[in-house]
């Protein structure tokens, strides 16, 4: 790892001016993932603007019933967080089984949010990767692929996105308020993040010079009736083969309120559109689930080692659900 | 360089770092000490944890200047009814691992204190029982190859309230 | 430690009681220090360049950029390195040739033998810079065609030789014509992956140099080995070189040879005049430190329709580095385990351009267990038998394969209490018949085995007028409590109490114990223990005689040692009464050691009562795993539930640490069944796991509580009855699991690891 400039930011606006400033320059919020790509040789900022310090730590309530969380919440604080476990039992979840204690104590939601793959060709140096040089190629394609992605490949790039809490965002409905230069932007969460495409490299739709500064829940009946199911190759520690996040509403036996998303099998947090589509008013029954699962997954594309992951995702979106429509909620 | 203030085990320090240093090597190699240990350097093993303000961080993963006025714990600096539980338990054998693990137990017993959940709570918004479930998954961070699981399990829940 | 001991002591029980580890403080208080825990002023740091291609040379080596850094003392390469001597041939005249792990001299050579072989190493005044000036260094190679994938290399297996300490194979009758006539039978194909020993702490050297004097801080398991290896590899004599390891981070396996590491922090520090740290990342622990070989099994069994093994057959092909490697004995547990009548085991070995193989915890019998006891649980299977009957049924009384004596055997034992112990009785015999809620349930028992061994160790013995006794010896502490344990055995021998003992341990100024492998220290240490006591124990006699001591007159062979001293039927004196009587501020007994004359002959002694033994005897630890797992029917996750391992390890010196030992090769066992495996890519030979968060050791959540006992029976021809307790844990756990997965789910899993996708 280089040596970097270092500055800590005591404003927000401070933060996103010495970023714009300085096209090597990156934010750095808990530096788990940073850090780890900077050691590993993936990234090389010439500066790093500390932002942990600024004042977005906060979880507060929104007037329509949602909840706003800072960028700078620590993981471990969100999954702790009363309203969070009472409302969002599926956000609680999916925190808590992503990484281990100690690394939800230091990482931040915003930095969840731009977490990168963990494919080892993305950080391997010595082999191919489009994503880490664009055009250089993709390792993965003919190597080790049982934990790539399924849904959302190019053939540029097969990496999986990491991230626990994404998934559960992309069921919520979560927007991604962001700050720059030019001013606020909204993004809704599911569209964050970019397919890989042949532009594997750009991962999401902000500008480098862009800070993430909230993200916000929007108030949902269906997000108080969720929960996050993580199927992995651990009992913990241990990023997902496949995940569910998943919000149900059943009344008179059909589903009148549906969310969900899948990870560990997409290049980005992957909301089950056709899922939902398909279970919308239907009878809430392990039928249902498994056409909607099938739909979902009908565009799935394999490789070589993961092609049980069509399948696991079936059988746990089935399972998840079911768990929902006969225990109910996680909270 | 960056000049950087901490408490290190109620000491006051204060070092010049690189910005690059990570919490982990300014106490090794810049203040000797060596107490928290190097697994991984990628924050997947546990081996380097310590207290930073009472909470359990990975000190592998945290740049040192990022704790610039903070209170850090090491294994020296503590003084706990862990440690003899891990003796008397055989929490450890090659003993690599161990000053993370008695960190990380001591931070994870201050969060299940203050009722935060985990992945093994079964209903999250409740304030669930510190069974060995919890305390495994709880401690799932902390990497011990030699296998000494059972023995740090069995201290942990010994010395939990 | 000096406490004078309380004029009478009750010493008896000191064997075999699971007292708490004299280093548990050090160990829980961050005192102790590990190889690079050592300040040294002026310390340089150092990092490694490894190689990207599999085999080829280097054509150009830039390290321009590198060197342009602040901070950066040197960049190492083959071009500018100082030169060393090549690796040593091994030699059976000198085990500590074994001590090479390869053949390569490493920087002073332009060729490549795999990929990550260090070509480069860096040294700076901080270990940042360091890795910086590592990561700057550009290596053009010529790559030549090279062989990595171990699959297509299968047809090309050769046979493979003996190993030094152990035969390949053997045969007897004509296995495969009983399998064809049998009643029942299986033929089954196993695989196993690669593995990694990931001990917690990296290996990690701190070399100093002052003139022509080596003072090397080394995470090892064979100080004296290493110690030897540098003195040559440096050409300086072997009384220069100090090596100091009192604590190591671990081991399994990994650290009983010199790699590449220790060897460029001496290097670097010879170059640079600075004393040099070198703490492997992760990643170059992978690719610069051999792990275990991947294998492909066979095992066929036939059986008369009540379960009597007619046939037994038992083939491996595992690899070993074109550079470098062990051979792994993958089929020795198949000849001792089960009483069949047609026998036919057969090892091969296919070389490849990928890193040396390395003994790692139970080379061998860890992967051969796990293919030999799913292939009985598969006969038991189609026999309609209990897979714990078919095993007893086939208990045999001698060595099956030769008709040798067993030392002792108590594996029916082991079987019959470890079923009481788990309720195995209460196991519904059909696959997918028993469920907890969702879960699938299954129970599944194996057996455990592994041979036993005993190697030369020196050490000496202090008793003072205070009555407290040191022991010296560079025996090994990388947890399996091996200080504790011998001080306990001291405490018995010389019936003092075993807080008056403290062993000093781990630095090559002391005299040389045994390297750390093959289960094999704690026994080997109790030889010399024993009979340095009894050395001691003459010379206080010989002591109270010239000193007009009562205890003079009474025959040495009437005197017992205990309550501090030496007693008859009619009374005694003790140790302190003794010396103080003499005026003796201290005695000394010593085993072993001294002159090169000496190692030779002693060693010399060892190879010949190995090969006797050998024939006379087989010899090993044993035990029976019974295990509990819980299969998510959805998604195939497998949870192990319960444990239950009951262990023949002869004598049990300290019953903790012994339990941790079997513990710990459980928990290893599971990784091995459940989750390791080392990814090494066939189009490149390059690992793509080479970090712990894709490579899958259990964790804290894998884990149940392990119910581990001892059948705590001295084996009657090993010093104090001691069998080796390090490796036996590890050794079925993949066939336990996998039995148990089996009755579950009614599915056999024939490739490890068990995940989940093999479930779906």
């Amino acid at each position: 790892m280089k040596d970097f400039g270092y500055r800590v930011a005591v404003d927000v606006a401070g933060a996103v001016a010495a970023v714009a400033a300085e096209p090597g320059a990156r934010f750095l919020g808990g530096g788990t993932n940073l850090v780890d790509l900077m050691r590993s040789g993936v990234e090389h900022p010439d500066t790093l603007v500390d932002i942990t310090r600024l004042p977005l730590d906060a979880v507060d309530e929104l007037p329509d019933g949602g909840l706003r969380i800072g960028a700078l919440v620590r993981n471990s604080d969100l999954a702790a967080h009363p309203a969070v476990r009472r409302r969002y039992p599926v956000l609680a979840q999916a925190v808590l089984s992503g990484a281990s204690g100690q690394l939800r104590n230091m990482a931040t939601v915003g930095g969840n949010l731009l977490q990168r793959t963990r494919c080892a060709y993305f950080y391997d140096q010595a082999t191919a990767c489009n994503r880490r040089e664009p055009g250089s190629g993709c390792g993965a394609i003919g190597g080790f692929t049982r934990t790539h992605a399924i849904l959302g490949t190019s053939p540029s790039c097969l990496a999986t996105h990491p991230s626990d809490m994404c998934v559960a965002l992309a069921a919520l409905d979560a927007v991604v308020e962001v700050e720059s230069v030019r001013g606020t932007r909204r993004v809704p969460l599911l569209d964050l993040h970019r397919l890989p495409g042949d532009t594997p490299h750009q991962e999401t739709v902000l500008e480098p010079d862009e800070l993430v500064t909230a993200v916000e829940l929007p108030a949902a009946e269906v997000a108080a009736v969720s929960r996050y199911r993580k199927v992995r190759d651990r009992a913990s520690y241990a990023f997902a083969l496949v995940s569910v996040a998943a919000g149900l509403v059943v009344r008179d036996g059909a589903v009148v309120a549906v969310r969900l998303a899948l990870g560990g099998v997409a290049t980005k947090p992957w909301r089950a559109v056709e899922a939902e589509r398909v279970l919308t008013g239907a009878p809430a029954t392990e039928d249902s689930f498994r056409a909607a699962a099938d739909a979902e997954l009908a565009t799935a594309v394999v490789q070589e080692d993961n092609g049980f992951k069509v399948e696991l995702a079936r059988r746990t979106i089935v399972a998840t659900l079911h768990r929902l429509a006969t225990e109910g909620s996680a909270a | 360089m960056v000049e950087i203030r901490m408490r290190v085990n109620g000491a006051e320090v204060s070092a010049e770092l690189e910005a690059r240093v990570s919490l982990l090597d300014a106490l090794r190699v810049r203040l000797g000490v060596t107490g928290p240990k190097k697994g991984c350097d990628q924050g997947a093993c546990g081996a380097c944890t310590v207290l930073v303000d009472g909470r359990r961080i990975l000190s592998c993963l945290a740049l040192a200047v990022q704790y610039d006025g903070s209170e850090v714990t090491t294994i020296e600096g503590v003084d706990h009814p862990l440690q003899a539980a891990f003796v008397r338990h055989d929490g450890f054998q090659c003993g690599y691992c161990t000053p993370g693990q008695i960190c990380s137990a001591i931070g994870m017993l201050a969060e299940h204190a203050a009722g935060a959940p985990s992945a093994a709570t079964e209903h999250v918004a409740g304030a669930p029982a510190l069974t060995r479930t919890e305390i495994r998954e709880r401690m799932s961070g902390n990497l011990c190859r030699c296998g000494a699981y059972n023995g740090i399990v069995a201290a942990i829940e010994e010395v939990a309230p | 430690m000096t406490q004078a001991p309380p004029a009478a002591v009750d010493t008896a029980g000191v064997l075999g009681r699971p007292v708490d580890r004299v280093d548990g403080t050090a160990k829980t208080s961050g005192a102790v220090r590990f190889s690079t825990d050592y300040p040294y002023p002026d310390l340089a740091h150092a990092a490694l360049v490894c190689a990207t291609v599999a085999r080829g040379r280097i054509i150009s080596i830039d390290t321009a950029a590198a060197t342009a850094l602040p901070g950066v003392l040197a960049v190492l390469t083959h071009e500018n390195a100082p030169t060393m001597n090549p690796p040593r041939a091994v030699t059976l005249l000198d085990l500590s040739t074994m001590a090479a792990s390869s053949t390569v001299n490493v920087l002073n050579t332009d060729e490549v033998h795999w990929d990550g072989q260090p070509v480069a190493v860096a040294v700076a005044t901080s270990p940042e810079a360091a890795a910086e000036a590592a990561a700057l260094v550009r290596v053009d190679y010529q790559a030549s065609p090279s062989a990595v994938d171990f699959d297509a290399a299968l047809p090309d297996a050769v046979e493979q030789k003996n190993s030094m300490l152990a035969p390949a194979g053997g045969s007897k009758g004509d296995a495969e014509r009983a399998l064809a006539e049998a009643a029942v039978s299986v033929d089954l194909r196993f695989t196993t992956p690669g593995h990694n020993h990931n001990a917690l702490e990296p290996h990690g050297t701190t070399a100093a140099w002052v003139g022509d004097e080596l003072t090397v801080h080394d995470g090892t398991q064979s100080i004296e080995w290493t110690r030897r290896h540098l003195a040559h590899r440096f050409g300086v004599p072997v009384s220069n070189v100090r090596v100091i390891a009192p604590f190591v981070g671990g081991g399994f396996g990994g650290k009983a040879r010199v790699w590449p590491g220790t060897v460029l922090a001496v290097l670097a520090a010879r170059a640079t005049g600075r004393p040099v740290r070198l703490l492997l990342t992760r990643e170059a622990v992978y690719r610069t430190v051999g792990g275990r070989t991947p294998s492909v099994q066979r095992v066929a069994l036939g059986a008369t329709a009540s379960g009597r093994l007619t046939a037994l057959v038992h083939t491996s092909t595992t690899l070993t580095g074109r550079a470098g490697g062990s051979p792994e004995q993958v089929v020795s547990q198949s000849r001792h385990l089960y009483a069949a009548k047609h026998m036919l085991l057969r090892q091969s070995q296919v070389t490849l351009d990928l890193l040396p193989n390395t003994s790692m915890r139970a080379p061998g019998e860890a992967i051969g267990t796990y293919a030999l006891e799913a292939a009985i649980d598969e006969l038991a299977h189609r026999l309609d038998l209990d897979p714990v009957e078919l095993r007893l049924r086939n208990e045999p009384e001698r060595d099956p394969l030769d008709g040798k004596r067993f030392s002792h055997r108590r594996l029916r034992a082991a079987l019959e209490v470890g079923a009481a112990r788990f309720g195995w009785a209460g196991r519904s015999p059909d696959p997918r018949s028993m469920r907890d809620g969702r879960w699938l349930v299954g129970w599944g028992v194996a057996a455990a085995y592994h041979p036993s061994w005993q190697l030369p160790a020196a050490l000496t013995l202090r008793l003072s007028a205070d009555g407290s006794v040191v022991l010296r010896s560079a025996l090994h502490e990388m947890g399996m409590g091996t200080a504790t344990a011998q001080a306990q055995i001291v405490a018995h021998e010389l019936g003092v109490p075993f807080e008056s003992v403290r062993v000093e341990h781990g630095d090559s100024a002391l005299p040389s114990g045994p390297p750390a492998g093959g289960s094999a220290q704690t026994a080997s240490l109790a030889a010399a223990v024993l009979s340095v006591c009894a050395e001691l124990r003459g010379a206080v006699h010989a002591l109270a005689r010239r000193s007009g001591s009562p205890l003079g007159r009474r025959p040495l062979a009437g005197l017992a040692a205990r309550d501090g001293g030496l007693f008859g039927p009619d009374g005694g004196e003790t140790y302190v009464e003794v010396l103080t009587r003499a005026g003796r501020a201290h005695l000394d007994a010593s085993v072993g050691g001294g002159s090169r004359l000496r190692r030779f002959a002693d060693q010399a002694r060892f190879m010949t009562r190995l090969a006797l033994d050998g024939r006379r005897w087989v010899r090993a630890a044993s035990g029976a795993h019974f295990c509990e797992v819980r299969v998510d029917p959805d998604t195939g996750e497998v949870r192990v539930s319960r444990w239950v391992g009951v262990f023949d390890i002869g004598t049990v010196v300290n019953a903790k640490t012994a339990a941790s030992q079997l513990r710990g090769g459980i928990v290893m066992g599971l990784g091995l069944a459940l989750g390791e495996h080392t990814l090494v890519d066939p189009r490149t030979g390059r690992i793509m796991n080479a970090n712990l968060s894709e490579y899958h050791v259990p964790v804290h959540a894998d884990v149940p509580e392990l119910d581990v006992s001892f059948l705590d029976d001295p084996d009657p021809t090993m010093p104090l009855g001691v069998l080796g307790a390090g490796e036996v844990g590890i050794t079925g756990v993949g066939g336990a699991v996998a039995n148990a997965v089996f009755h579950a789910t009614g599915r056999r899993v024939y490739d490890l690891p068990i995940t989940l996708d093999k479930l779906l």
